[in-house]
């Protein structure tokens, strides 16, 4: 290595007292990458339990508390913190030309919260677990006899993390751009997530309080939410489906901006429509706060609050359709290059596209009396979840590794470890649509022997993302010690972080950069 | 191998709800064959090895083109929510003259009771073509009665009730699942839905009630008293009306006393104290039993003491059939 790398400080302790941008974003990454290992082992076993009807290898209540880690584990400790706190901490400041976020301290700060949360969190689980459900429903999470106070407690303090590090993030974009960004000429990452940071600060304060009601009520027995101590059951959903519908956003924008960055690079074109893009993500996460009662259809919510929560929730579709337009619309007489980022971008459009149409059968009113709570919609939110941000992230990690470790990944096995996994995912997930509309709930540890067949095929399946993410997992540890040294832009791409040494050297810029062009230059004005 | 099943359309809404189903499940196929022949189209025309990555034309992109797709698809998307609002305010709307029966959901079975006293669990049998409302509670927690081959689901609440309305057209048994996650068992609490014809339907409760006036089993082989529990949830009512001290208070003649009367009260329209307006249903009933000052009628005291973890679902459901009866 040339020059000084924002790596070559060594020790734990230059680790765990940075307040380099970069380094925290590295923290945070391999905390999460380690949730979603054990995320992902959780699901092949709620899968292989599933392989066939009747008891195949757990019993119903560690079924239920399996299941109830996976999506837990998998929501707060891995999707919602993945993409803004680990490669957006790394790549916002660089991309708007900041030598780090606003607030470094602050933001080291916010990891420790997070991992603070999380290790109640796994102390819960070494406690004996949780079986409620990751959506904690009263008054089944009152009732329940497992560890639901630790979790929610846990959840409660990552809550904190997640607050501050959107705050950090809205300060970030408007105090730190360098001299000539204008808002419309940041990259559309940055656009993503702003718009996550604003949900993260709105929304989070209120599963805050949830989890918080809960556990008094859990203690101390104020009736919440239990009828038996005079509390409204129904109350707790409308409580946590206000944070976690906008939740969905922040899981799934940030993954939308890695796709508008990869696209317009591996297709050699400016972005299309770039404005119709970054409203779009403003316009979802503004909606995103307005539609939380389609997840309460049939919960005995009144009908003209049913009303409103469909007709709203039909309207995300509209920026969401947008987006998908114009990515595709952005390969139109481009130059293709199907590198591995390329390909998980593509998966995101095919597997997201799914995902959102899906989600109308879900929003219209009739259709889902039929399907809520059935395996159409475990199917619909995997195929937006990790269909779209996975993917989104997957590309993200290929397309930034070269920056961030100054080492290549190797393309063929990046490849074919796509493959597993573009096919695996199908084969897990595309069958469960059809169980659902038959009319197979979620949650079920067991089920009748017509859904058997489907149920072999999805469990086959999630083997395959298995095989795939194992061999992902071996490649990019394997890159790090003998990995081809990367240079400054393999990529050839225009925005800032490939103006710099691959890895940054800790500062970013050895000079404040001065912009002068948007980030999506390519091709021959005519 | 493969051997997919296919769920029959049993109920007079199933077909509605297919017919939606499969209208969007159309308008995202074209949508989707749109995006994905493009994404398809457009990485094999112009790959990198077919173009120069120097020479892309530069396109920023065509505001008429989002324009008019984001006007299409917003009629397209409120047609859709229209007619899913339709059909969906049938499915709420309970018949006049329905059959109504009292469903109790609990960790990890469904207890149903006809009118007529008569208990079943896990077992609902109704007559085909005749309009049914399942009022239905939990002594737990949350449940949700769902019938896939009716196409229809309700959550079943503690504290409140919720109601289920449908009309079975086709004889047979379908299964009825729990929706709605409640621990253990929750996979193993299922219900037979039996639809039989009418006439059989009414043949099967002549006969139960022939057995519980003699009060024997008609094939001799076990003696049945009428007890409580076979007591009519209307009777019931009535025992518990003198009980638990109601009349004191509420008469059924229609002459208000402390409180109002129990003639004539379900359906009606009250003033309450704050000046808004209520309808007597089954909730506000259990409302009022549980928690009576939560809305008082206008001119009356808030005097009544709460009933609340003094009377069982059974209970309470009684009153309410028995307030019912009194509507006339």
């Amino acid at each position: 290595m040339a020059h000084a790398s924002y790596l070559d400080k060594k020790g734990l302790w230059s680790w765990l007292s940075t307040v380099d941008h970069k380094r925290i974003g590295l923290m945070y990454f391999w905390t999460s990458m380690g949730f979603f290992a054990i995320g992902g082992i959780l699901a092949l076993l709620v899968r292989l339990e599933l392989m066939f009807p009747g008891q195949t290898i757990i019993d119903p209540n560690l079924y239920n508390k399996m299941f109830t880690l996976h999506g837990a584990i998998m929501v707060f400790m891995f999707i919602i913190p993945i993409i803004p706190a680990a490669l957006g901490n790394f790549f916002l400041p660089i991309l708007i030309g900041a030598k780090d976020v606003a607030f470094p301290r602050l933001n080291l700060a916010s990891y420790y919260i997070f991992v603070t949360g999380a290790a109640l969190a796994v102390i819960a689980i070494l406690n004996g677990g949780v079986d409620t459900g990751w959506t904690f429903y009263t008054p089944y999470s009152i009732r329940s006899a497992t560890s639901v106070v630790l979790t929610s407690l846990g959840v409660f303090i990552m809550g904190f993390s997640s607050i501050l590090t959107g705050l950090n993030f809205i300060v970030t974009v408007h105090k730190l751009r360098a001299p000539g960004m204008t808002y419309f000429s940041m990259p559309l990452f940055v656009w993503a997530i702003y718009a996550t940071a604003i949900i993260q600060v709105l929304a989070t304060p209120v599963i805050g309080i949830t989890t918080l009601l809960l556990v008094m009520e859990r203690v101390l027995g104020i009736g919440f939410f239990d009828p038996k101590l005079g509390g409204d059951p129904v109350l707790f959903q409308h409580f946590f489906w206000f944070y976690s519908h906008p939740a969905v956003y922040i899981m799934i924008l940030p993954g939308m901006g890695i796709v508008s960055e990869v696209i317009p690079v591996f297709a050699r074109k400016h972005i299309f429509g770039y404005k119709a893009i970054a409203y779009s993500s403003l316009a979802i996460a503004f909606i995103s706060f307005i539609v939380w009662g389609h997840h309460m259809f049939v919960s005995s919510q009144s009908p003209l609050a049913n009303f409103l929560f469909s007709i709203l929730t039909m309207l995300v579709a509209v920026p969401t359709a947008i987006k998908v337009f114009n990515w595709t619309a952005t390969l139109y007489k481009g130059s293709i290059q199907l590198a591995t980022p390329m390909l998980y971008a593509l998966a995101f459009i095919f597997l997201f596209t799914i995902g959102g149409l899906t989600g109308l059968f879900l929003a219209a009113l009739s259709v889902d009396v039929h399907l809520h709570d059935t395996y159409f919609v475990v199917a619909h939110f995997h195929y937006v979840m990790m269909g779209g941000t996975v993917m989104g992230l997957l590309a993200g990690i290929h397309y930034w590794w070269p920056k961030v470790f100054g080492k290549m990944y190797p393309e063929k096995l990046g490849k074919l470890a796509w493959g597993f996994i573009f096919l695996g995912f199908n084969m897990t997930f595309l069958p469960q649509f059809y169980l659902g509309k038959m009319g197979m709930p979620r949650r079920y540890h067991d089920y009748p022997v017509e859904y058997a067949s489907l149920n072999f095929v999805s469990t086959v399946g999630s083997w395959s993302l298995g095989i795939g993410f194992a061999i992902m997992f071996s490649y990019l540890i394997w890159s790090l010690y003998r990995g081809k040294a990367a240079s400054a832009n393999p990529w050839n791409g225009k925005t800032l972080e490939w103006q710099i040494p691959s890895p940054p050297t800790e500062h970013n810029f050895e000079e404040t950069p001065v912009i002068t062009a948007g980030p999506y230059e390519y091709g021959v004005r005519t | 191998m493969l051997a997919l099943f296919k769920l029959p359309q049993s109920s007079t809404m199933a077909p509605n709800i297919d017919n939606l189903f499969n209208f969007i499940l159309w308008v995202s196929i074209v949508s989707f064959t749109i995006i994905v022949v493009g994404l398809i189209v457009f990485v094999l025309k112009y790959h990198r090895r077919r173009s120069d990555p120097e020479k892309t034309p530069y396109i920023e992109g065509h505001t008429p083109l989002e324009l008019s797709i984001c006007t299409v698809l917003f009629v397209l998307l409120m047609g859709i929510f229209a007619w899913g609002w339709i059909d969906y305010a049938k499915i709420i709307t309970p018949a006049q003259n329905a059959v109504e029966i009292n469903l109790i959901g609990r960790q990890w079975l469904w207890e149903l009771e006809y009118s007529n006293g008569r208990k079943l669990t896990n077992e609902l049998v109704i007559p085909k073509g005749k309009p049914v409302t399942l009022i239905m509670s939990s002594a737990d927690v949350i449940h949700s009665f769902f019938v896939p081959a009716f196409r229809l689901k309700q959550d079943v609440v503690p504290g409140a009730y919720t109601q289920l309305n449908f009309t079975a057209t086709e004889i047979g048994i379908f299964p009825a699942y729990c929706a709605e996650y409640c621990g253990t068992a929750h996979s193993g609490m299922i219900a037979k839905v039996r639809v039989v014809e009418p006439e059989a339907f009414e043949k099967w409760q002549q006969i139960w009630e022939i057995e519980q006036q003699l009060g024997e089993d008609s094939r001799g082989d076990r003696p049945v008293a009428p007890t409580a529990t076979t007591e009519k949830p209307e009777a019931r009512g009535q025992r518990i009306y003198a009980e638990k001290g109601c009349s004191a208070c509420h008469t059924t003649t229609g002459q208000p006393l402390v409180g109002p009367s129990f003639k004539g009260l379900f359906g009606k329209q009250e003033e309450l104290a704050d000046g808004k307006k209520t309808t007597v249903d089954e909730n506000y009933l259990r409302e009022s039993i549980m928690d009576p000052q939560a809305k008082l009628v206008k001119g009356f005291q808030p005097v009544m003491p709460t009933y609340k973890g003094q009377l069982s679902d059974e209970e309470v459901n009684g009153i309410v059939a028995f307030i019912k009866s009194l509507k006339n």
